[in-house]
């Protein structure tokens, strides 16, 4: 089995990790996917499947996890993108062929994609 | 997960010789009483409050009842729950098992530190990945960090993959 070889690397993974976790988590990008039964439902699965593999495509480093659900189940799937000194963005009704755009614009560019944004959370609440 | 499970265990075999596929799932969490095991296949059976009815189980067990399976159920206060279904593997009904690497990356990159064993078995071949495994070798270093969250991924395409061969 090649588990050992493998369980090996993350020793590597971590030690490399270890160096910038601190600057990671206080200044990283942070996407948040609804993964409730209605998330799921409505494809969530397949969005953050369309996530990932658009992250490791263009190597973008930035945590991606994964929620339950938040009482917008209409909406889902829904997708939060979060980058430090930024406002949260949550996007609605999100599904596989408008992730590339939404990595392009928002996490490259730094430009929110108005017409597919529900709303934003700035510190001091919702928008 | 509001069982407050911190380890659940996933086990998927499918033994082709007894054309058999097995689905075992098991937590650690606060587990049911007899009279609870009883009643959870009654799809108007539900410990939720936010609506009255709770297909989970009832439909998992339908499916293994309708391809000449069943399903059996373990728990204790305090201990956990066993769910085992079995259904008979070349059954027409029998539904694919799906996009396994998604349905665990979903669990694994959650908030919240719930650990996953998932063993898969095709005859005699098996893949398994313990995230208290991974979390143990990463120390401080959470799943979801980038490098961590590729590597859990593609270990788990991997692993499915060369399953795929032996089928």
């Amino acid at each position: 089995m090649p588990k050992i070889k493998s369980l090996e690397e993350l020793k590597k993974i971590r030690e490399e990790a270890q160096r910038d976790l601190r600057i990671r988590t206080e200044t990283g990008t942070r996407i948040i996917i609804g993964m409730g039964t209605c998330g799921i439902a409505a494809g969530a699965r397949d969005v953050m499947h369309a996530i990932l593999k658009e992250l490791e495509r263009r190597d973008i480093e930035a945590h991606v996890e994964t929620v339950g659900c938040i009482g917008m189940c209409a909406k889902e799937p829904l997708v939060d993108i979060e980058q430090a000194g930024k406002p949260r963005v949550t996007y609605a009704n999100v599904t596989p062929d408008m992730v590339p755009r939404l990595i392009e614009e928002h996490l490259v560019k730094g430009r929110v994609v108005q017409e597919w944004a529900l709303g934003r959370l700035e510190s001091t609440g919702i928008q | 997960m509001e069982a407050g499970a911190t380890r659940i265990e996933v086990r998927i075999d499918e033994d082709l010789g007894a054309d058999r596929l097995t689905i075992e799932v098991a937590d650690n969490g606060r587990g049911m009483n007899e009279e609870t095991v009883r009643r959870v296949l009654d799809p108007f059976f539900t410990t939720r409050k936010t609506r009255h009815v709770g297909l989970g189980l009832p439909l998992f067990a339908a499916a293994a009842r309708q391809c000449d399976g069943d399903l059996a159920i373990e728990s204790a206060p305090g201990k956990g729950t066993r769910v085992r279904a079995t259904f008979r593997h070349s059954h027409i009904d029998r539904a694919p098992l799906g996009d396994m690497p998604s349905a665990l990356m979903a669990i694994l990159l959650s908030g919240r530190p719930v650990d996953v064993a998932y063993t898969h078995r095709v005859g005699e071949a098996e893949f398994a990945l313990d995230s208290a495994d991974v979390r143990r070798e990463l120390g401080e270093v959470p799943l979801t960090h980038p490098a961590v969250r590729q590597w859990l991924w593609q270990t788990l395409r991997e692993g499915e993959e060369s399953l795929r061969a032996k089928r």
